[in-house]
């Protein structure tokens, strides 16, 4: 069965985030909103959960200050231990304080490029890949959004439509994908 | 909407909506470039050049050919490294710090600092590796196996710790940028007429489609990033500061220098921002986005860190004769009298008295003033180094091998290259890149912008404490007079009072970044 795609356009974040809070209380389910910035206080409106992103810094941050640590134990106490300006490098914890500003460094290097490359992953979005909002004009002024028919199996399409015009939306248009 | 209170001067002039920005931020790029900007450019690009040139000619002759000598073997190379490397500061501090600080009128600038911290600390790279004099040996300074008995860099030597702050603060400084761009170069695509910059900002754009999942991720990457960048910025100058702080020349030899130098890095930052501000707002058309106000808060910035750079001096200079030390007490005696009297006292001119002249508001308010305060700052930021360094080295232990520094024409034409070749960078990314944070920016028109923010004419004093619905009912105000684009919430009016409620509850500091 062909899918139906409703994508509803508004000018205003405000009057779709006002929008979205009646239709999702009439049961509708929202798939997506395209909007030129982040329209605060929508992702719990429409169910989207919050990022997970952080955790994964930390532990890449945490990945780098291990692979530091390893690393400069290894170079300067385990395998070329050099007696430098008196200073024996006997061990690890002694001559921790010179290794302090080099591991704090690297976990940031690692945490701050982990976290961006995930991000882009997780996202989809590398360059060369194609954009997919709907229409151009949502980079600009234009916040849209998107309904699935599939979705919202106890709607029909024609019944999303007019709910969908109540909420002071100034553009409609509609898709079906297989 | 968290609102700001209506005595705050609004950031976004005029009645602008959020087609307004896009248009004003897109606008220089999608048209000619003016006449100025080829002649400005060209300018550039011979200065960047001739540096070039001078570059070269050292890596095929030796570094012999600075002014250096036996006595005086560290001169304009890590002067002009320590001057760009503090340059290269106040751009993640615009974006890190002021971010975590809420400060709002960080979006006009943040983007176009971002740029040149990353310029700055390009040309700060540059004299590291010539130093080097055989450039292709750059890859020594990593950790690498190799064949000589795995003989590891040292990693006790602040200057392998350079090594890791400046490429990491260089690395992490341009993702943060790029993240920030992302939307921006979406709306370029979307809206580019021609194939080929269509394409160019469509690779650049990485797809970017703006869906809601992806702006959540967006703001947390952009807190995550400025949470890590915010110890970064500190730490890089502290450990640049080290290079000399560990070692054992007086007047180097001081704890004081990580917080000194990092407020003065600050503080040339900051300068050379209202610099390129300055020239890019007229030249632009942003006034609207750039304004007195913004000026004035990097003045106050400029204030802050030139007090405590003076500080500093002062402290240094007391604890020289305090401490007893006699070879230190020399060193500050002979920066003041000796035969650099005069490096000494334009630092202490160009950076402990202009800053000060800052406390009155109509000086930090006055456009050509700032522009003024901000190369002398600089010119001053530059001397430090030169203080610092020089003065230090040039009467050592022996005083038979006591000299002085003559700079060569390299040394001055691969400085004035550097600078050549920071506008170059700098002028491509005004014609090329959007130069403001257009998404950023839209985000705040509701908050600060002058159309929404309630008019303090008919709305004195009872708007104060920021409750939802006054802020409502003055947005309505000017909805009926100017704004076409008020006029759709005004009409949506009962659900969005209902919500500013909710959100005055859950505390005003906090909702702010809540909803972030």
């Amino acid at each position: 069965m062909a899918e139906r795609v409703i994508y509803a356009m508004y000018d205003d974040d405000d009057v779709l985030k006002d929008g979205a809070k009646k239709l999702v209380a009439k049961g509708v389910k929202v798939a997506e909103v395209f909007s030129p910035f982040p329209i605060h206080g929508i992702d719990p409106i429409i169910g989207v959960k919050n990022t997970r992103l952080g955790i994964m810094a930390f532990l890449y941050g945490l990945t780098g200050l291990t692979l530091a640590t390893i690393g400069m134990r290894y170079f300067m106490i385990v395998d070329w231990p050099m007696n430098i300006g008196g200073k024996p490098s006997m061990s690890y914890v002694q001559n921790m304080l010179a290794f302090i500003p080099i591991s704090f460094e690297f976990t940031v290097l690692c945490a701050a490029h982990g976290m961006a490359l995930t991000y882009f992953l997780r996202n989809k979005t590398l360059p060369g890949l194609p954009a997919q909002n709907p229409d151009p004009r949502t980079t600009d002024d234009r916040f849209v959004m998107e309904i699935r028919t599939s979705d919202n199996a106890k709607f029909s399409a024609e019944e999303l439509e007019t709910l969908l015009k109540e909420t002071g939306i100034v553009e409609l248009d509609q898709k079906e994908i297989k | 909407m968290h609102k700001e209170a209506a005595i705050r001067e609004p950031l976004i002039l005029g009645h602008k909506t959020y087609h307004d920005i896009t248009e004003d931020i897109c606008r220089p790029i999608e048209d000619k470039a003016p006449r100025m900007w080829y002649v400005l450019f060209s300018i550039a690009l011979i200065i960047g050049l001739y540096g070039v040139g001078c570059i070269l000619y050292l890596l095929g002759t030796g570094i012999g050919v600075w002014g250096l000598n036996k006595t005086i073997n560290w001169a304009w190379d890590i002067t002009n490294f320590v001057w760009w490397v503090g340059i290269g500061h106040a751009g993640t501090l615009i974006s890190a710090v002021l971010l975590l600080f809420r400060q709002r009128w960080r979006m006009a600038i943040n983007r176009s600092a971002e740029a040149m911290t990353i310029f700055a600390v390009f040309m700060a790279g540059i004299f590291p590796l010539i130093h080097m004099g055989r450039l292709w040996m750059g890859y020594f300074v990593m950790p690498i196996p190799n064949q000589f008995g795995s003989l590891w860099v040292n990693f006790n030597s602040p200057l392998l710790w350079d090594v890791f702050a400046i490429s990491t603060y260089l690395s992490v400084g341009f993702v943060f940028w790029y993240i920030g761009l992302i939307p921006d170069f979406a709306t370029l695509r979307d809206r580019a007429k021609k194939p080929v910059s269509k394409k160019m900002y469509s690779i650049l754009s990485f797809g970017w489609s703006g869906r809601a999942k992806h702006w959540n991720r967006f703001e947390l990457v952009s807190l995550v990033l400025a949470g890590l960048a915010t110890p970064l910025v500190f730490s890089v100058h502290s450990i640049v500061s080290f290079d000399f702080a560990t070692s054992v020349i007086p007047g180097w030899h001081t704890t004081i220098f990580p917080p000194y130098f990092v407020a003065g890095a600050v503080f040339s930052g900051f300068a050379m921002v209202q610099t390129l501000m300055l020239i890019m707002r007229k030249a632009m058309n942003l006034e609207a986005y750039i304004h007195t106000r913004h000026v004035e808060y990097m003045n106050i910035v400029i204030m802050v860190t030139g007090s405590i750079v003076g500080t500093a001096y002062i402290t240094e200079l007391f604890i020289s004769w305090y401490s007893g030390v006699e070879y230190e007490g020399y060193a500050f005696f002979n920066r003041a009298t000796g035969p650099y009297w005069w490096a000494y006292w334009s630092m202490m001119t160009c950076n402990v008295i202009s800053p000060q002249l800052m406390w009155f508001r109509k000086l930090r308010r006055s456009l050509l003033f700032t522009f003024i305060i901000s190369i002398v700052v600089n010119i001053g930021m530059w001397f430090e180094r030169y203080v610092i360094i020089v003065t230090s080295l040039h009467r050592d232990y022996l005083p038979s091998a006591w000299s002085m520094h003559y700079p060569s024409h390299i040394d001055i034409g691969i400085y004035v290259g550097t600078i050549g070749l920071f506008f170059v960078f700098f002028l491509l990314f005004a014609r090329f890149f959007p130069v403001l944070p257009i998404a950023e920016l839209k985000t705040i028109l509701k908050i600060a912008g002058e159309s929404y923010k309630n008019a303090p004419d008919t709305h004195h004093g009872h708007d104060d404490h920021g409750h939802g619905s006054h802020g409502h009912a003055a947005a309505d105000h000017t909805a009926h007079v100017e704004a076409p684009e008020a006029g759709e919430i005004a009409s949506e009016g009962s659900s969005e009072e209902e919500q500013s409620n909710d959100e005055n509850n859950s505390g005003e500091e906090t909702s702010s970044e809540e909803e972030k």
